[in-house]
């Protein structure tokens, strides 16, 4: 870690971080990412991790999707990782890729931003002034682009842990590999039948990872009900930003949101209640 | 830059351009072409080769990543003139037409039997997910991995 940190001091601007490599090396060969310089981390297995502390779980950047598949605890207290994980690419491309690259690519059609935003998870960004922790709603600051600075690298994502929670993410793509057409992650803290805490991120339906603030804002304070996950889909219809491709259109992207959103909240909810069926 | 790696349990050790693919440090710089090199995007998995036991697309992969790791090509499968058993499957269902997803599958289905002996045909399925197949439909592979599975059970218990 320290030598990744002082090779990075050393080369400035120009040098980058290489996690597993399969979003990075791919945009250079498409000559969308031109670093002059690569600093590969693959080595440091001290930042391959997940570990439960008493209030929250700790992730190092370098863990690999494979691991984060396959981890019962983040399973059983975080379930939308397993959900995103079955998912992600495929299994062999998640024996390489990582969270901590995933989250630094900050591409909008990626699951595991969305996946942390609905978590409510912090990262811990290192660089040569020490290290600072910031929140995902101010991790992405626009497309391709994190809160990281030159000289910094990410080594942790935490999970602050609460009880009643449930989470889910839904997906849909249209076949094994493939970016999502559009993705949702919920998560739902309920005490005594009141939803305490909420929160609702969409992938892949605008150009950086769609925070549902407003929805989180409607959910807190109220009972689950089908009811008020219907006001939701409103919500997720019309605060993403979806373009047309050749996945769909846009008022199919807009629908497909809305649907996934009320998916991952019913399933959210069901967890949280140990209701899921 | 000097990288030094294992390949099929050989130690190597070659001097390499910083820029270039493990799939080109297998092919180019080894010789060793049994590894195919297709999409370059890591979808097809034709380029699957083992890195210390797991499967990884080496399209993607640099070679100075693997400094210190273990490769493992399709070569590796054929052993004093024996083939892998998964080599014998895939021969006897024909599960292939024009062969150029083969290493991949291979190697790919070389782990999921390493760590899972008994699949069921959706984890098979699953497992080659990320590796694309024009020819064959995928049943004939499906069905050549259980051929392995099974060969392997029975010469287990033989011995």
């Amino acid at each position: 870690m320290d030598g990744a940190l002082a090779a990075l001091a050393r080369l400035g601007g120009e040098a980058r971080i290489v996690a597993g490599g399969h979003s990075l090396l791919p945009m250079m060969k498409l000559r969308l990412a031109n670093p002059e310089h690569l600093v590969d981390i693959n080595d440091v297995t001290e930042l391959a991790y997940i570990r439960e502390g008493w209030d929250e779980i700790r992730i190092g950047a370098m863990t690999r999707h494979f691991d984060l598949l396959e981890s019962d605890l983040l399973a059983q207290r975080f379930p939308l990782f397993r959900d995103a994980e079955t998912m992600i690419a495929d299994p062999v491309v998640r024996n390489r890729g990582t969270i901590g690259g995933s989250l630094c690519q900050a591409d909008a059609a990626e699951d595991l931003s969305a996946v942390c935003s609905a978590a409510k998870a912090q990262v811990v960004i290192v660089g040569p002034e020490g290290e600072r922790v910031v929140g995902m709603e101010d991790f992405h600051v626009g497309p391709y682009m994190t809160a990281v600075g030159t000289g910094e690298i990410l080594t942790e994502i935490r999970l602050p842990v609460r009880p009643g929670a449930g989470s889910a993410h839904e997906k849909v793509e249209r076949r094994a590999g493939d970016w999502a057409i559009a993705a949702a992650s919920a998560a739902l803290w309920i005490d005594a039948g009141t939803i305490a805490d909420a929160g609702v991120a969409l992938s892949a339906v605008g150009l950086t990872t769609i925070h549902l603030t407003r929805a989180e804002e409607l959910l807190r304070g109220k009972p689950p009900s089908e009811e008020l996950f219907g006001q939701v889909v409103e919500i997720a219809s019309e605060d993403c930003a979806p373009s047309a491709d050749g996945r769909g259109p846009v008022d199919y992207k807009r629908h497909l949101a809305g649907v996934l959103a009320h998916r991952a909240l019913r399933r959210s909810a069901a967890r949280a209640l140990n209701q899921e069926v | 830059m000097d990288v030094s790696t294992t390949v099929n349990g050989e130690a190597v050790t070659r001097d390499v351009e910083p820029r270039q693919l493990l799939v080109h440090f297998i092919r180019e710089t080894l010789g060793l072409k049994g590894t195919h090199w297709g999409c370059d995007t890591s979808n097809c998995g034709a380029c699957v080769v083992q890195m210390d036991g797991r499967p990884v697309k080496s399209c993607t992969v640099l070679t100075a990543m693997c400094e210190g790791h273990e490769i493992r090509t399709v070569e590796s499968l054929e052993v004093d003139g024996e083939l892998d058993p998964l080599q014998q499957g895939f021969h006897e269902l024909h599960a292939l037409h024009c062969g150029f997803c083969t290493p991949g599958m291979l190697m790919t289905a070389r782990a999921l039997l390493d760590e899972n002996p008994n699949p069921t045909d959706g984890e098979i399925r699953t497992a080659i997910s990320g590796a694309i197949c024009r020819c064959t439909g995928y049943k004939n592979i499906v069905s050549a991995v259980q051929w392995a599975a099974e060969h392997e059970a029975i010469a287990k218990q033989e011995v």
